[in-house]
């Protein structure tokens, strides 16, 4: 199976945000990592491609910097990886991201695109089935397990509220994963190393053909409004834990 | 500014969020349409038509009677052509995840996907949430229509429905092509050990508690509070506790009458399946968590400090 996985470099969990000066995005974060569900859909990947044999591809658009998430999925056995680098990619809107990466896999004629099920910057939830759309490729969503059945794949779907469902598909196809799906490796030294020498091939938005257009405007990024009052309980922690034990006794009334 | 809302139901029942959906079309607008798409609609569509709408269409056929992406693609865009409306409202449910972004990729437009408000202010602004609710983003609807939007829980009120009354247009459908994807029936995993939903007084963990080993220390604020113990999803991801032990959309959904959230960030996932608890106590190092938003208390500080330090003065209270 040719297995591509599409995987976005985001800011750190516990870096700062600072929203930019002209309020159109954040600043340079001072730290970055994979998406967190993009590094459960490259562990599918690997996983399926140990079980049944191919190749697994990494496709990430992004600036120069997310060479570094590249590296890391090819430490952890991606076999090589597509960077389509543009510095400014929230200058495109969904569509146009989604624009970029599916002419980047099309070349590749993959079996299987795999991609996490949401950014954690953006948080759209839906560049993969923007690319199925635009692919002619089969899709399904929200998915907890993934399995090889004839010529084609039987995966599980996340329902709401506690409910599963099982989904056949045919090849090719792509499937937006969740988190969970699996238990991540972590890279080998020898991975590492390896990583060295693989290839990574780099593209522009331009040279694939997508202008930086976007339907929908971006009108301004700014820290949300409180609405609810909280009551903030400020001192030491030792000061902080006496007067919540009491607030637990005197206002909620559970103690 | 004409708005049509799909509905979403399974089974005969609609989904709630739908209605929520179609509350906030009409508070934005007098001229609101709604579509329901399935196999023998029509007791549905009836109940549409006693709503303040300008018109109900009712998509038929047997192709729909189970959800597909292909099917529900096709009749919601072919229906989108015909009805020719300004705005798509969908409400941002699973399903809706699976098939919208398909919908408007078909007919050459963008989804705003996950939108938290929707107004008007010299043409349609909606606004989501980025970074997991660190931060929010107005966007405006540039040009003519038209354009799509799902809707978080909660942007609309589903008791605010206006009545009245409204045609039903019937459209019996035949999609030549069945769709690719085959559907099984949806199923439960073995029922729940542990039921979080009767409990009166939970202690969830999150990410915050960095490590397995460390979850001790909120497991005891919980004995000492005679608490149920929970956790935000990543914790049950990597196998530190149980799934069932998981709150949020794809865990349980909870109301206890105290619910302490320690190094928990309040993702939207998160919050809708306790923001119903009484009081909300969060214990966070990061002043600008989202989960403050809905806190009642908020301590912002180490729960490798907090957490300890409450457990005792619990037990000093309770003696
Ligand atoms: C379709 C879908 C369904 C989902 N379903 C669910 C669901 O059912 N339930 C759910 O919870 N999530 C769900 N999620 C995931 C959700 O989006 C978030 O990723 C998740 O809730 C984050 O968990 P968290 O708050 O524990 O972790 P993080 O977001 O990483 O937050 C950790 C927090 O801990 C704080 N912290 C760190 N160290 C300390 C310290 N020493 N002391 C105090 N605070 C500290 C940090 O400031 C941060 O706020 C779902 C996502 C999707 C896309
Ligand atoms: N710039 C990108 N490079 C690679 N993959 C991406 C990019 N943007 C989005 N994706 C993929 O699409 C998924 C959903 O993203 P989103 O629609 O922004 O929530 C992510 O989890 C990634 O797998």
């Amino acid at each position: 199976m040719k297995i591509l996985a599409a995987i976005k470099q985001v800011p750190a969990r516990d870096t700062q945000l600072r929203v930019d000066t002209d309020a159109r995005w954040i600043e340079e974060p001072d730290a970055s990592e994979i998406n967190e569900p993009d590094a459960y859909a490259l562990e599918e990947a690997l996983r399926l491609k140990e079980a049944h044999g191919g190749e697994v591809i990494a496709l990430c658009a992004g600036p120069e910097a997310a060479s570094q998430t590249i590296r890391e999925a090819l430490a952890k056995g991606a076999d090589r990886a597509i960077h389509v680098e543009e510095d400014a990619l929230h200058r495109f809107d969904v569509l146009g991201v989604a624009r970029i990466l599916a002419a980047a896999a099309a070349a590749e004629k993959p079996d299987l695109i795999l991609t996490g099920l949401q950014s954690d910057d953006l948080g759209s939830g839906q560049t993969g089935v923007v690319m199925a759309e635009l692919l002619g490729y089969a899709h399904a969503t929200i998915i907890m397990q993934v399995e090889a059945q004839g010529s084609g794949i039987r995966v599980k779907r996340e329902l709401e509220d506690g409910w599963f469902q099982h989904v056949d598909l045919p090849l090719p196809a792509v499937l937006t994963i969740q988190s969970g799906i699996n238990r991540l490796r972590y890279a080998t030294l020898m991975g590492i190393k390896k990583a060295k020498s693989k290839e990574v091939r780099k593209l522009t938005a331009a040279e694939l053909g997508v202008p930086p257009a976007a339907s929908v405007v971006l009108d301004r990024v700014y820290a949300p409004l409180r609405v609810k009052r909280t009551v903030m309980i400020e001192g030491p922690a030792a000061e902080q834990a006496a007067r919540l034990a009491a607030i637990l006794r005197d206002e909620v009334r559970v103690l | 500014m004409k708005i049509l809302v799909v509905m979403e139901h399974s089974r005969g029942a609609w989904h709630r969020m739908s209605w929520e959906t179609l509350a906030a079309a009409q508070a934005l607008s007098a001229d609101v349409e709604a579509l329901v798409a399935g196999h023998e609609t029509g007791e549905l569509a009836q109940e549409l038509a006693r709503k303040r709408l300008s018109r109900v269409h009712a998509m038929e056929s047997p192709l729909l009677a189970e959800y597909t992406a292909d099917a529900f693609t096709a009749t919601v865009a072919g229906a989108v052509e015909r009805i020719r409306p300004d705005l798509v409202l969908f409400p941002h449910t699973y399903q809706s995840r699976d098939f919208a972004p398909k919908v408007a990729t078909r007919l050459g437009r963008v989804l705003v996907s996950d939108v938290i408000r929707l107004r008007d202010d010299n043409g349609l602004v909606m606004t989501r949430q980025l970074f997991q609710g660190k931060l929010n983003a107005d966007y405006r609807a540039a040009g003519p229509g038209p354009h799509f939007a799902s809707l978080q829980a909660g942007v609309g009120r589903a008791d605010a429905v206006e009545a009245g009354s409204a045609e039903i247009v019937t459209v019996r459908l035949d999609h030549g092509e069945p769709s690719r994807a085959v559907p099984h029936p949806p199923f439960r995993e073995s029922s729940r050990a542990i039921d979080l939903t009767a409990a009166e007084l939970i202690v969830s963990v999150g990410r915050g508690i960095k490590e397995k080993d460390n979850i001790g220390i909120v497991e005891d604020l919980a004995r000492a509070l005679g608490a149920e113990l929970a956790a935000s999803r990543p914790i049950c991801d990597n196998g530190w506790l149980p799934m069932e032990r998981q709150v949020g959309s794809s865990g349980q959904t909870v109301a206890p009458r105290v619910y302490l959230a320690a190094g928990i960030s309040g993702a939207i996932q998160h919050l809708v399946g306790m923001k119903g608890s009484k009081t909300v106590i969060a214990i966070n190092k990061d002043p600008d968590a989202p989960i403050f938003e809905i806190a009642d208390y908020g301590i912002i500080g180490d729960l490798f400090e907090v957490v300890p330090a409450l457990s005792a003065e619990v037990r000093k209270i309770k003696g």
